[in-house]
């Protein structure tokens, strides 16, 4: 498709972004892997909610692929090719849907609620928004502790761009100056609801102003554009610029969860330049500029599913949580247990 | 040289700058010559530059900052400017901050400072006791310092303990309370403290009813009636086994509580009492609270709404003439 070849030409003038085809590469491990746990969900053999970021995948693998160790990165539902990005295991991630008791989070907590604080990988609650001020938090301690270069990345979507939590969140970073990458993805729908009914301004990138952040707006269907503007957000915010915001535009390509057929999208926004795959685009243009051949890329595809199945598996042979085996205690302090006779 | 308990806040957490460079305090006000809408930093921004750092009005992301913080091995002191809007802050104790060693066994020790409970005056928005909401949830431990001492050594321990700490300190309490001088021994973290003994029957309350109780006790008292006062201090864990020992010592509970009275601390000290040591009980537990409605701000109406040493003292011969 030559508007492909022109988008992606157009942002890149000497050839694609140096890390076009590593991020390609996990933006199509994402795909397989997420149609593999929508596909254990149709069978009934993950508990809880599948959640996909379908469509999503080149902001999401922009987002963590220029991330290094000691940063830090506050992923959401639609993140599994940022997560990867930034060295989460797939296998702990099939734990986590399979309620391994050796994932991260040992069947306390499932799906998307994962993290590993310690990688610097956080562990979102539910409620949107939480996350942007416990970066805040994060990046706050490193500035007192004398480290240096460091940023933190938290994503978004329009919908929880509107919570009161994501608005205390940007402003506190704002005012304590610190180094934050706010990556908000437009896709169009929060759940069900369509943008008319989240926010009134004509542009969400509008708001960096208001809360004195630098903003920029980015193609979310278009990889070597999505790697160009947040690779030069977090550069910027590593070099002590203000908090970055920068809003992509995307159609989410699944449900909200694999239980909702979101039939509630209308076909003309099906029609609309940001309802493109961003997968697909980056496909055809590997292929029209020749950066791979089909072969490779069959290969390459059938790498990554052999990978995936082999998370899996692994996940699906390892023991589940016993409930006469957890310990039921709250506290990290367990001389401060409230009734112990109750966590035995 | 005296020490009113709003002294002894602040001097705790001039003593844990001093020593814990991981400490920090975050609130709205607070720094500056200011020094918070209570003066319980007063000083301690000049004193330790860059340690007392004011906060846009955002509770949400004081405290969200503060978990971000403490996830990163600080030891943040939040201070609420009144607990009542710690309620905008509620998502992030409860959720974030609760749940987060359980989920990712990463510790979050914040200490969330909550200037609690009625003073003449202050009305629905500036006068709640909010312990009870907070022990509800998992995660937390909830601290309600009755005295100078205890203000001061709970503050103390509060920051060094691996949890989210939510620390009620008593408004009324900041300048009618007075001790000689800062105390050199204290009762540790989860332990009730008998304040008065008794035999005829036992009085379990926290923060500053225990100091109306103490005053019902002393009317009884002229009369032969001796009655026991247990204040919990730590109102998460419970000392279920202080309150025990002492119901079996006197046979006869009345719970009293600041906070509103459905469920909470009250409901709570007499369920653990009625389901663990009935056979202790010669007469039904009672228990007292704040009327089930928003607190007024009229004097007249407000020294009506919570316990006072009259309406206690109505409730202590209902429950002994039984
Ligand atoms: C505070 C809060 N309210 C409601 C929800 C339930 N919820 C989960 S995802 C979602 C839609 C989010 O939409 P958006 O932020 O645009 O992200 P997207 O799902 O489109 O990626 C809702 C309403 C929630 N998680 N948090």
């Amino acid at each position: 498709m030559l508007q492909t070849a022109e988008r992606g030409a157009s942002t890149s003038k000497n050839g694609p972004h140096e890390k076009y085809l590593e991020a390609f590469r996990i933006m199509l491990q994402t795909r397989i892997f997420e149609e593999k746990l929508a596909s254990l969900y149709r069978g009934g053999l993950i508990t809880g909610g599948v959640y996909i970021g379908r469509g999503q995948e080149a902001v999401s693998v922009a987002c963590g692929i220029f991330l290094q160790e000691g940063d830090v990165f506050a992923p959401l539902i639609r993140d599994q090719a940022g997560r990867s990005a930034f060295g989460e295991p797939l296998v702990d991630v099939a734990r986590t849907y399979l309620g391994s008791r050796s994932g991260p989070m040992r069947g306390r907590d499932g799906n998307i609620h994962r993290g590993c604080p310690k990688t610097g990988q956080l562990a979102m609650i539910s409620h949107l928004g939480a996350m942007v001020s416990v970066v805040v938090g994060k990046l706050l301690a490193k500035r007192m502790k004398g480290e240096k270069g460091f940023v933190g990345l938290t994503t978004i979507g329009e919908g929880g761009m509107q919570t009161g939590a994501t608005h205390e969140g940007m402003n506190i970073a704002a005012v304590e100056r610190v180094p934050l990458v706010m990556v908000a993805t437009n896709n169009h729908y929060a759940y069900s609801t369509p943008n008319d009914r989240q926010f009134a301004c004509a542009d969400l990138v509008d708001r960096a102003k208001g809360y004195g952040y630098e903003g920029s707006s980015v193609d979310g269907t278009d990889l070597a554009q999505c790697l160009e503007v947040i690779g030069a957000a977090v550069q910027r915010a590593r070099a002590g610029r203000p908090p970055q915001l920068v809003v992509a535009s995307t159609l989410r390509l699944a449900g909200h969860g694999e239980h909702d057929d979101a039939s509630y999208v209308s076909d003309d926004i099906r029609r609309e330049p940001f309802a493109q795959d961003s997968l697909q685009l980056a496909e055809q243009l590997i292929l029209e500029q020749e950066l791979m051949d089909r072969e490779a890329l069959q290969q390459m595809r059938a790498e990554l599913a052999a990978e995936v199945d082999e998370a899996v598996a692994t996940a699906q042979q390892e023991d589940t949580p016993v409930g006469s085996e957890e310990d039921w205690c709250a506290v990290a302090t367990r001389s401060l247990v409230d009734q112990p006779a109750l966590a035995e | 040289m005296s020490v009113t308990y709003l002294e002894a806040i602040r001097e705790a957490q001039a003593k844990l700058l001093r020593e814990d460079d991981r400490v920090f305090i975050y609130g709205q006000d607070i720094a500056g010559k200011f020094g918070g809408a209570f003066k319980a930093t007063k000083g301690l921004a000049e004193q330790f530059p860059g340690r007392v750092l004011n906060t846009p009005i955002s509770e949400d992301a004081m405290v969200g900052t503060a978990i971000g913080a403490a996830m990163e091995g600080m030891r943040p002191i939040v201070e609420m400017q009144f607990a009542d809007f710690s309620s905008i802050a509620l998502n992030q104790i409860l959720n974030n901050a609760g749940t987060q060693y359980w989920r990712t066994q990463t510790p979050c020790p914040i200490t969330v400072r909550l200037p609690s409970g009625g003073t003449k005056g202050s009305g629905p928005f500036h006068s709640q006791s909010m312990e009870g909401i907070y022990s509800h949830y998992p995660g937390l431990v909830v601290l309600t310092p009755a005295t100078v001492e205890d203000a001061y050594t709970m503050l103390i321990d509060a920051v060094a303990i691996d949890d989210p700490v939510i620390y009620c300190e008593h408004k009324y309490l900041y300048y009618h309370l007075k001790a000689d001088a800062l105390p050199t021994e204290k009762l540790p973290i989860g332990k009730a403290r008998i304040v008065r003994p008794g035999r005829d029957l036992s009085i379990v309350t926290n923060s500053a009813m225990v100091h109306e109780a103490l005053a019902v006790a002393q009317q009884f008292s002229a009369d032969g009636v001796e009655i026991e006062v247990v204040d919990l201090r730590s109102v998460k864990p419970l000392d279920t086994d202080t309150v025990l020992a002492s119901v079996a010592r006197t046979g006869r509970l009345l719970c009293v509580g600041e906070a509103f009275p459905w469920g909470g601390v009250t409901a709570e000290v007499i369920a653990r009492v009625a389901t663990e040591g009935f056979h202790l009980l010669d007469a039904a537990p009672a228990r007292i609270n704040a009327k089930d409605t928003p607190i007024p701000y009229h004097p007249n109406l407000w020294s009506e709404h919570r316990p006072n040493a009259k309406t206690i003292a109505a409730k202590v011969r209902q429950v002994l003439s039984e």
